[in-house]
């Protein structure tokens, strides 16, 4: 919604009132998964202690190698101004006693710098964008329409001539070969209401759709986390970058893995082992910070990854409390007392009454680790425009967000770096997408792929759209290759014998054992066996509903078939990267490589996994390569 | 799961079909949720049933259904006080039913939409220096993408805690529409702007940043479907699973408009 309302105020400071957003999601957007960020959002607030270069230095240093400097920074510089925006739409930021927006402790982070509302920053933050994009006419929401495919234009082939006004960027002495260029044209999309497909043609398209670490069993991801738009850009061709990277949060309910936001130890709430010592001490976070004292990086409020390994030391040497999910330390938020709970973490408070049966105020909560956030994405530059195999800029194509790897997190993401990511990469996507200099104008939505027409009222007619380029040659061999994209798709119904619960089941049992807080090779080889076994089993999934609409029989089949396509790449790339760095921990590599590489994913024509490495170096020169105005320099 | 099943009947329909009732027998425990009883029948029985759900932690909003006739979040609504009386899992009353348990969500955006539930006057725009884009704007210092954002891209206005304390309850809302489920008035006046809606437009107007009570009141109050219809039976304060007053929001823009 970030890049939406971008791309309005692109169009309205130009004047162009016949531009539209397409806003297309499998839920209606005040449902998407940014609703269960807890702990709160990163900018260095101007005028105090803290500095934007401190930020990129903690930024880098949790990135452990992988992360890259021009993208954190463009982050870092841009983030308070974004945090300020969201707070003159009504973002409900808590504030000092001064009236200005409060910033909280947060793990890994030198200063206080999280800005946060209560313990529900997701949530409000999300609302407040939600809200405001209903106030904005030409913005056109697609809710509950899930996006089957890419639409990109084929690579010309080598004699036909370059379309070397769709790359906006690409300098004359780039390496990629010119006839690799493809460019965005749209999506097509299934309406679940209506229960039709619906081809969605656009100048640009920004992809949004989250991670997936929904993959895993014990996960703290809502069920639509699934890796669809990095799927997506699989079955395009496209690389997926680092997808062995997967933050396990250390604190979560044990059995269902609802977060407890990291904010809960940023507040001074401390980790006891069943004995009730400070365990973390033991294994490399001491030294003992006072109880209600938190310090920088130390204890509770080391890195993620650190309280994880540390939680998985303990487990193996007997600490832990026995419980049916496995083993559980407690937090500890009792010396907080109940004013400070209910006013800084009532959301905190409510799961671990509802979901985990006690009340902190009194109790301990008994907590353990879970999947939480897959740094591994789309390939993108510090702004969100995707890269190809190649390196090239995909005309058109943007990824912001979870779903994108820009370069900010690198091998470990930081808390209260992603919120903030989704907004400052959000809007530069969202603004060089509505930017005239794309490839052809704006977007348009034509009917859908069946002879089914949708009411005028609700998909403008690409004729409304006056432009010479919408007479682009290829626009019916788009809406054709549209149309049988999601014939395809749709053929899966009423087909098939394998339980897609029981693949599901298998596939978040597998990643749960073998590519958790540590790996190794025997463990890593298991689950390529086994996922070899479910991609197999897939091609056989069983789709008994064959309704047209609401089939969330079939829609919830491809949400599995792209965790499983994703799951195939991490699994691959886990046991090429023979190393420990930061999300990444291998028992039998523990060392850390002297040159840092990025992990990159394909398919070949076979639909097999290929992993290929690339040094950090070449990924940022390529990035830059790829940035606009870098003439300006 | 234990071995102990729970008899649960769901009311499911197809589009331009009557309502029917089918029940299943669930393997439960002490933590088994309503949401989790509908996922074991569509993994184990009837794969095409519907109904929606995402983060299975009561903030999404999405997993509302009646519960034998009252409205709960699925997701939240633990099966094991039901052992003895059964339960029957229904569509949220007062909305047109989609499939099985999904029913219409655009009639409430539309009347959450019509009481401008954002920051008015629309704030202006403030485009960071070196944002990235073709066009330069004249007052731009430049386009180099790594400038960083001029100071007052960064200006947020004052509030104190106790000015967010004004509007913090209400604007707890998840859109969950459980409130609508509940509320008694709508089964005579459809067109009600109703609870949730009433409490958002009351959550900006407490907003010491914004000045739309005027639209707002507007919007309410001269609208005989606005806060009118309500008789202030409370129920769906009773619902709300967030602890939002909606009851008290629509009974203070009456008092407003009777002077």
């Amino acid at each position: 919604m970030s890049a939406a309302l971008a791309a309005v105020e692109t169009f309205a400071a130009e004047g162009r009132d016949d531009a539209v957003v397409a806003l297309v999601s499998k839920v209606y957007p005040m449902r998407s998964h940014t609703v269960a960020a807890e702990g709160g959002a990163a900018g260095v607030v101007p005028g105090g202690a803290d500095t934007a270069e401190q930020h990129v230095a903690d930024t880098l240093r949790g990135g452990a190698g992988l992360g890259h400097d021009d993208a954190v920074r463009f982050v870092v510089d841009r983030a308070p101004a974004e945090l300020a925006r969201l707070e003159r739409l009504g973002m409900p930021w808590s504030r000092t006693a001064d009236g200005d927006p409060a910033v909280r402790r947060f793990g890994g982070m030198t200063n206080p710098r999280t800005w946060f509302a209560a313990d529900k920053t997701g949530f409000h933050l999300l609302h407040t964008l939600f809200q405001t994009t209903l106030r904005e006419p030409s913005i056109r929401r697609y809710d509950e329409h899930v996006v089957l495919d890419l639409l990109l234009s084929d690579a010309p082939s080598s004699d036909a001539p370059s379309s070397g006004a769709s790359r906006p960027s690409s300098g004359a002495g780039s390496q990629s070969p010119a006839d690799a260029s493809r460019a965005a044209r749209g999506v097509v999309a299934y309406d679940q209401q209506r229960g039709e497909p619906v081809t969605i043609l656009a100048a640009a398209v920004v992809l949004a759709t989250g991670g997936y670490a929904r993959a895993w069993g014990t996960s703290t991801n809502a069920g639509i986390v699934t890796g669809d738009g990095l799927s997506m850009a699989l079955r395009a061709g496209l690389p997926l970058r680092d997808l062995e990277m997967v933050q396990v949060h250390p604190t979560c309910l044990p059995g269902s893995g609802i977060l407890i936001t990291e904010a809960a130890r940023g507040e001074g709430g401390v980790l006891v082992d069943a004995a009730g010592e400070r365990y973390l001490a033991d294994y490399g976070l001491g030294p003992v910070t006072p109880v209600g004292e938190p310090a920088a990086r130390q204890m509770e409020l080391g890195p993620r990854d650190k309280l994880s390994q540390a939680f998985w030391h303990a487990d193996r040497a007997g600490r832990t409390i026995p419980t049916r999910d496995g083993g559980v330390v407690h937090l500890d938020l009792r010396h907080l007392g109940k004013a400070v709970i209910d006013e800084r973490l009532p959301l905190v408070a409510g799961l671990a009454r509802r979901f985990g049966g006690v009340d902190p105020v009194r109790e301990p909560i008994p907590v353990r680790p879970a999947a939480h956030y897959t740094m591994g994405g789309i390939v993108t530059t510090a702004h969100g425009q995707v890269l190809d195999a190649a390196g090239a800029p995909v005309a058109g194509l943007f990824a912001a967000g979870e779903c994108a790897s820009t370069g900010l997190h690198g091998a470990n993401r930081l808390g209260s770096n992603s919120l903030v990511e989704t907004l400052v990469v959000g809007r530069a996507a969202g603004t060089l997408a509505a930017a005239p200099s794309s490839p052809s104008e704006p977007l348009s939505s034509s009917g859908p792929p069946s002879t089914a027409a949708r009411p005028a009222s609700s998909a403008p007619p690409s004729s409304a759209v006056p432009s010479s380029q919408s007479q682009d040659p290829g626009e019916a061999a788009l809406v054709d290759r549209a149309r049988a994209r999601a014939e395809h798709w749709l053929a899966m119904r009423g087909r098939g014998t394998e339980s897609p619960a029981e693949i599901r089941r298998e596939l978040g049992t597998v990643l749960d054992a073998e590519v958790g807080i540590f790996r190794d090779a025997d463990g890593l080889a298991r689950a390529a066996a086994t996922l070899e076994d479910l991609h197999a089993r897939y091609q056989d999934v069983r789709v008994a509903d064959t309704a047209a609409v609401f089939n969330t029989d079939w829609s919830q089949v491809l949400e599995l078939g792209a965790m499983l396509a994703v799951a195939r790449g991490a699994v691959a790339a886990a046991i090429g990267r023979t190393e420990s760095r930061g999300a990444h921990q291998r028992l039998d590599h523990p060392h850390t490589d002297d040159v840092a590489r990025h992990s990159l994913v394909t398919l070949d024509a076979a639909g097999a996994v290929e992993v290929r490495w690339q040094p950090v170096d070449a990924a940022v020169s390529a990035a830059a390569a790829a940035t606009p105005g870098k003439d300006h320099r | 799961m234990t071995d102990q099943t729970l008899r649960v009947t769901v009311t499911r329909q197809e589009p331009g079909e009557e309502p029917r009732d089918e029940t299943f027998d669930v393997p439960f425990d002490d933590r088994t949720s309503v949401l989790d009883a509908l996922d074991w029948i569509k993994d184990h029985s009837a794969p095409s049933l519907t109904f929606r759900w995402s983060c299975r932690s009561g903030v999404c909003g999405s997993c509302g259904v009646m519960v034998n006739g009252r409205p709960v979040l699925g997701c939240e609504t633990t099966v094991a006080g039901y052992r003895t009386s059964g339960l029957t899992v229904g569509p949220m009353a007062h909305a047109t039913v989609q499939r099985d348990l999904a029913v219409d969500t655009d009639e409430f955006l539309a009347k959450l939409r019509g009481v401008s539930p954002w920051m008015l006057p629309t704030p202006p725009v403030l485009q960071p220096a070196g944002a990235p884009g073709p066009h330069p704007s004249p007052d731009a210092e430049s386009q180099d993408p790594s400038a960083v954002p001029s100071l007052d891209v960064l200006a947020v206005h004052s509030q104190t805690p106790g000015q967010v304390e004004a509007y913090r309850g209400l604007s707890q809302c998840i859109d969950c529409m459980l409130c609508y489920a509940a509320c008694p008035v709508l089964d005579d006046v459809a067109g009600f702007t109703g609870p949730a809606a009433v409490a958002t437009a009351r959550r900006w107007d407490l907003d010491s940043r914004d000045d739309g009570n005027e639209t707002r009141f507007l919007a309410l109050a001269e609208n005989e479907e606005g806060i009118w219809p309500c008789t202030q039976v409370g129920a769906c304060t009773r619902a709300c699973p967030k602890g939002v007053d909606p009851a008290k929001a629509i009974r203070d823009y009456q008092r407003e408009a009777l002077g």
